[in-house]
């Protein structure tokens, strides 16, 4: 994986202060304002108690670039160990200049720290850039079928 | 998954032209290194030449060269220009009903996800796997 990017920037562990920038790039993107949302995340993967669990940020002197975030889940599915990426974000104005590859890498060297050997995620297959993006990482269709199926109310029939 | 013999044939030319941007090539070292009627080959480039994707060089030595941009242009770009992948009214589902709609459904889920995989992946994502093949 490419690990390319602006010189000054950094890639480090989320701190509280970090939030308010990380919901506004979050809200710039996805358009849906998550109240209370990211301080809980932050308490689940930004605590840095749990070793297995990443919440960095791209910092460049003070402004925060983008985030990932993810956690090594054990024997899930069926799989051994492996490291998973729930969120990749970064600015639209700071795009194309190696800050998603940067963050990617951090994630990744941290799983292997952890001596995992894939990283996997999974996302909406109508969300072509970051599809592109993890694809021009070198991330491949994982043998994995993601299936779903309408609840309906309480009480109604299994699907 | 299988593409049209026309789209493989294209598929090759885009990515043999990519991976050395600014050379020119002929419609014959392209059918000879896979096998290809010159011929065929040609038609493709003449529809591959159209749509912009390469352009041809007249003259002695003349042929074609690569003229997309390999981090834009997408399988998928490629691929529509000879077939189409998607799913028609009918397959989803339309007025059948039964097994014949069951069955179309599945079908349905099948091209989406093709699709999906085709559009994602850029001429230079592909020629960055063929690299990492070749040296695996």
């Amino acid at each position: 994986m490419s690990a390319t990017g602006p010189a000054a920037l950094r890639v480090r562990s989320v701190r509280a202060g970090d939030l308010e920038q990380v919901a506004a790039i979050d809200l710039e993107i996805t358009r849906q304002p998550k109240p209370g949302y990211w301080a809980q995340i932050h308490r689940r993967y930004g605590s840095g108690r749990r070793q297995e669990r990443f919440f960095l940020v791209a910092d460049a002197g003070g402004r925060i670039e983008g985030f990932v975030i993810g956690e090594v889940r054990d024997w899930e599915f069926g799989s051994p160990p492996c490291g998973w990426v729930f969120a990749i974000s970064v600015r639209p104005k700071t795009r194309q200049a190696g800050v998603g590859s940067r963050l990617l890498e951090a994630i990744c060297e941290g799983f292997r720290r952890l001596r995992v050997a894939k990283v996997r995620t999974m996302l909406s297959r109508d969300n072509q850039l970051i599809l592109s993006f993890f694809r021009s990482q070198g991330m491949m269709a994982a043998p994995f079928i993601p299936l779903e199926a309408d609840l309906g109310p309480p009480g109604a029939a299994a699907p | 998954m299988k593409l049209q013999k026309n789209t493989l044939f294209a598929l090759y030319s885009v990515l043999e032209s990519a991976a050395s941007p600014g050379r020119q090539f002929s419609a014959g070292e392209v059918a000879r290194k896979y096998g290809i009627s010159p011929h065929h080959l040609a038609k493709v480039l003449r529809t591959l030449g159209r749509a912009g994707l390469v352009e041809s060089v007249r003259g002695v030595g003349g042929g074609y060269r690569f003229a997309g941009n390999a981090k834009r242009l997408t399988l998928m770009d490629v691929i529509q220009l000879f077939e189409t992948i998607h799913t028609p009214a009918a397959r989803r589902g339309g007025r059948r009903a039964g097994v014949e709609r069951g069955v179309a459904t599945i079908l349905s889920e099948i091209d989406e996800i093709a699709k999906a995989t085709f559009q994602s992946i850029s001429i230079a994502t592909m020629l960055k796997l063929v690299g990492r093949q070749r040296s695996g």
